[in-house]
């Protein structure tokens, strides 16, 4: 029990002077996902079917492995990101910052292995 | 975590069946009683009302059952037209003003309960204190640096145009009870209501404070909990939109540095 005044609990902490970057960065990543995605989701289904040796040389050609790359990159930050907003929704305290390390953590090793992958096709 | 089911002592439970009176135009009212003096889990008691001595409108009929049923019925009521805001309840599952929404817009049953996920005072009465803090938060009034002038803050005909479908707003919390985010973390999100309140003033001509009002809304909580769901313009009794200006305060911020 605290005897805070309604103001008080209302005012909280105060603003943080954040938020801004993420909804732009969220919103310039939607955008670039919604031209990426469709594209590559042309090329892998194109590749489909194909022989292993037949999808290793598609996926090396310059512009398929430069669109996965970005795919990728963007795809797994607009994850953390939209992630992050989701747990920030749902969880509180401790539950809420191991949540968010999580899925940092998993966008980072999943966007690792994938540029490894892309990597070794491609190079 | 987030709780999806209510605590066991505040289940709501079957309360009380009032006498149906005789008349061929009886309607049925399940209403929401909890009173915090006898301990008990709260309850739905049902009413029933004869619609041929009865008025058009959900606030008619709880007047007539506190009056002529059960004195006991607790819930607020001031203007009757729609400015006072004090009516507000969730009414056939909608936030809404109980004066101004009419009988004949309920199909069925007319349910009646407080606004969802506020704590309630008894019965219908929700306690409003917190949103009514956030919204004083918010400095809802005009803030001037420059002298005062001689006469009056003067404005345009078109900058007083941006301020329609603003103003209107009662603070009935109608708004900020429908909104999921709100239910969540309404203690550091501002809810839809206060952040309307806010863009009335930040677009305000006369207002000199703007960077100032949006320094105090820039917050991952305070602001951009808000994920367009857009119950809020949905709900609101006046038919307001705080989805809107909510983006457009959204907009300004990004303004700011893009």
């Amino acid at each position: 029990m605290r005897y805070l005044t309604a103001r008080k609990r209302a005012e909280g902490k105060g603003a943080s002077h954040t938020g801004t970057h993420h909804h732009w960065h969220m919103t310039l990543s939607s955008v670039a996902l919604a031209f990426m995605v469709p594209t590559w989701v042309y090329i892998f289904g194109s590749a489909l079917g194909g022989t292993r040796d037949e999808v290793v040389a598609s996926f090396a050609r310059p512009f398929p492995a430069i669109l996965t790359a970005l795919v990728l990159i963007v795809g797994m930050r607009h994850f953390a990101m939209g992630a992050t907003m989701m747990i920030e929704d749902y969880a509180r305290g401790t539950s809420r910052k191991l949540g968010i390390i999580t899925a940092y953590s998993l966008s980072a090793v999943i966007t690792a292995t994938g540029l490894f992958a892309l990597l070794k096709i491609a190079l | 975590m987030v709780q999806f089911t209510l605590p066991k002592n505040s289940k709501v439970v079957t309360g009380k069946t009032w006498p149906k009176p005789d008349g061929k135009n009886v309607r049925k009212f399940q209403i929401y009683r909890w009173n915090p003096d006898d301990g008990k889990n709260p309850s739905v008691d049902t009413y029933f009302v004869d619609m041929d001595k009865c008025g058009p409108m959900v606030l008619d009929a709880l007047i007539k059952i506190k009056n002529e049923i059960d004195p006991t019925l607790t819930f607020r009521r001031s203007c009757r037209e729609g400015i006072c805001g004090s009516c507000a309840m969730n009414i056939d599952g909608i936030n809404t003003l109980a004066c101004i929404y009419g009988l004949d817009e309920v199909k069925g049953d007319v349910k009646i309960y407080p606004l969802p996920h506020m704590p309630v005072i008894k019965d219908l009465i929700p306690d409003l204190t917190h949103f009514y803090a956030q919204h004083a938060s918010i400095m809802p009034w005009l803030e001037t640096k420059t002298n005062r002038p001689a006469k009056e803050w003067r404005q345009s005909i078109e900058d007083r145009k941006k301020l329609d479908g603003l103003y209107e707003c009662v603070m009935c919390a109608s708004c900020s009870t429908s909104c999921p985010s709100y239910w969540w973390n309404g203690d550091k999100y501002l809810g839809p209501a206060a952040l309307l309140h806010a863009y009335r003033w930040i677009i305000d001509s006369r207002d000199e404070a703007t960077g100032e009002r949006l320094d105090g809304l820039e917050d991952p909580f305070k602001l951009y909990r808000c994920h367009t769901i857009m119950n809020c313009a949905k709900t609101c009794p006046k038919g307001l939109n705080p989805a809107k200006a909510i983006s457009e305060i959204k907009k300004m911020m990004v303004d700011r540095v893009v």
